[in-house]
């Protein structure tokens, strides 16, 4: 590496440095003004009153954090107790997320290993194909899963036709048709930081362990698994995290019943309920449990590098 | 290892999952693209082969309003992701051609915040802030939003690209008594130019393919291409919608393909 050859890796030089607050001044105005002050606006937001039908009073309230977490009862004069409408809406979330993660994992990660190994010249094809669907408009996959796995659909009737089945399957509106479409929104999300590990790995500690009469699957468990690790915990998380907060597929292909976070907040913008204050605390919610997952899987990574 | 009877790196399954996934993530597109093709007003029988509502994409009676929704969205993901590559390329220069300074980590930190933000958390946060600056919401909101949104994906492959390129290049042009200005447009810039390509075409595609903070921020009438698709799917799956998804699908293939063939030949020369 020439010039900063102490910044260990990486190319980095000064030769912008006179220039660098004009180079960032856009990012930083740009980020600030449309990301950064929004943030806050809407953490002062969830502390205001709502207006009927959408919109704010300016005045200090608890009235949306105290709806999330606890119940008064219809005219708000009961002994308060736990709510767990939203606490179970969260809750489904979390657990339709983890289902869907462990979906991608299943199957991300013998794909990501498969391609891992091919000879060097395939593997750039293989990722690529693995990452095209990625690419296409993603509502426009979600209306296609559903197009697909709908009663009348080709796949109940391409079952049927085989004999496999003889009634149709009711998969959409059911938590299947939503743990599917999350796993289709973010499976190269999966795959790729799984192949990035999995390329580096050192096959030589398989041959050793193989010498030592190691079983296949007992390399794969105990030497393989463990070394990478860090790649499919950054799988997880970034297939997790987007899951979380979805809308698109539980609306197309959950159904009413299959309520998640998205579709809770999104009604307090867009449907009748109309409670900004509320929409504003369920997403501040939202964002502080995601940042914690980030802040602890960084440290995890971390600790694992050193 | 000649002598070991089998391939210690061959798992035996692997291969048939490996075809499962490509199975599940191309069975949903290639079913919606045969049946745009199908001449019955109904999506469950069909028919016989026809471009009968791709005509209709064109000249039916929702045309207008796709027609309208199509250019919108044209016209915001171009302005949107030159804005957010122009930005994203300066950025990146700062951060890795200029020292080490204080705010290095915290720009880079605030460069990747909406890839961490969930979507949804952000779309309530842009339309919170309009509301409160009242903003009057319509195509300019949504252009605004998607610039901020688009700027980390246009800055992932120029930053990679950049790291690529060794500093000598502009330290000789200097050396050869080229300024600072020169240095970049003539030798850094050049020699960026596919990662610039890259990033522009990644932004384009996410700016396209927006649907849920193009939702939260958009003016009442005002549509997108996705929030159009949106609006009718809402009503059941029609014939026409699937030949719009299939158009759609066709330029996103294309465009991902494009930067991949710019990528892969860049590595190559």
């Amino acid at each position: 590496m020439a010039g900063g050859g102490a910044t260990g890796g990486s190319v980095q030089t000064d030769t912008y440095a006179g220039a660098r607050g004009w180079l960032l001044l856009p990012a930083w105005v740009t980020l600030g003004i449309l990301t950064l002050a929004p943030l806050a606006i809407m953490l002062v937001y969830s502390f205001l009153t709502k207006e009927f039908r959408g919109g704010v009073i300016w005045e200090f309230s608890l009235d949306a954090y105290d709806q999330f977490f606890f119940d008064r009862g219809l005219f708000g004069d009961a002994p308060p107790q736990i709510e767990w409408t939203y606490i179970g809406i969260f809750w489904r979330s979390i657990w339709q997320a983890g289902l869907a993660t462990l979906l991608s994992l299943l199957i991300g990660f013998p794909t990501a290993y498969f391609i891992a190994t091919r000879p060097e010249k395939q593997r750039a094809l293989w990722v690529f194909l693995v990452t095209i669907p990625y690419w296409v408009n993603l509502l426009i996959r979600t209306v296609s899963m559903k197009f697909l796995l709908r009663d009348q659909g080709p796949l109940n009737e391409g079952l049927m036709a085989l004999g496999v089945i003889s009634e149709p399957l009711t998969i959409v509106n059911t938590n299947l048709a939503v743990q599917l479409g999350l796993f289709y929104s973010y499976l190269p999300f999966m795959v790729l930081p799984i192949y990035a590990a999995v390329e580096r790995y050192n096959f030589a500690l398989s041959e050793a362990a193989a010498d030592l009469y190691a079983p296949r699957w007992t390399i794969l468990r105990r030497i393989l698994i463990p070394a990478v690790k860090p790649g499919i915990l950054a799988g997880c998380i970034l297939v997790f995290v987007p899951s979380l907060g979805s809308f698109l597929a539980p609306d197309l292909l959950g159904g009413a019943r299959n309520f998640m976070i998205g579709s809770l907040i999104e009604e307090q913008f867009k449907g009748n309920a109309g409670n900004w204050p509320f929409g504003a605390a369920a997403s501040m919610i939202l964002l502080t449990m995601v940042l914690i997952l980030l802040i602890v899987s960084a440290r995890q990574s971390q600790k694992e590098a050193r | 290892m000649a002598t070991r009877p089998y391939d210690l790196r061959r798992y035996p399954g692997f291969l048939g999952i490996t075809i499962l996934c490509l199975v599940i993530l191309y069975a949903p597109l290639l079913v919606v693209t045969i049946y745009s093709f199908n001449s019955s007003p109904s999506i469950t029988n069909w028919e016989e082969f026809s471009f009968r509502w791709y005509v209709d994409v064109f000249t039916g009676p929702e045309s207008d309003k796709f027609k309208q929704a199509a250019w919108n969205s044209l016209i915001i993901a171009i302005i949107a992701a030159t804005t957010a590559t122009t930005i994203a390329t300066l950025a990146a220069t700062a951060v890795l051609r200029a020292g080490r300074f204080r705010l290095r980590t915290l720009s880079i930190g605030l460069i990747s915040l909406p890839l961490m933000v969930p979507e949804i958390v952000t779309a309530v946060a842009t339309l919170i802030f309009f509301n409160a600056i009242a903003f009057e919401r319509g195509l300019m909101t949504i252009l605004l939003a998607h610039i901020a949104f688009c700027i980390p994906f246009a800055y992932m492959p120029i930053s990679a690209r950049m790291q690529g390129i060794e500093a000598t290049y502009e330290q000789a042009a200097q050396d050869l008594y080229a300024t600072r200005r020169q240095a970049f447009t003539r030798i850094l810039l050049p020699l960026m130019m596919p990662g610039i390509v890259s990033g522009f075409i990644l932004a384009f595609i996410i700016s396209l393919d927006d649907f849920i903070i193009t939702n939260f921020v958009k003016g009442a009438g005002v549509e997108t291409l996705p929030t159009a698709i949106f609006g009718a799917v809402k009503q059941g799956i029609k014939p026409n919608i699937m030949a719009i998804s299939t158009l759609l699908l066709a330029v996103s293939i294309v465009m991902v393909t494009l930067s991949w063939i710019i990528g892969r030949k860049d590595k190559t020369s």
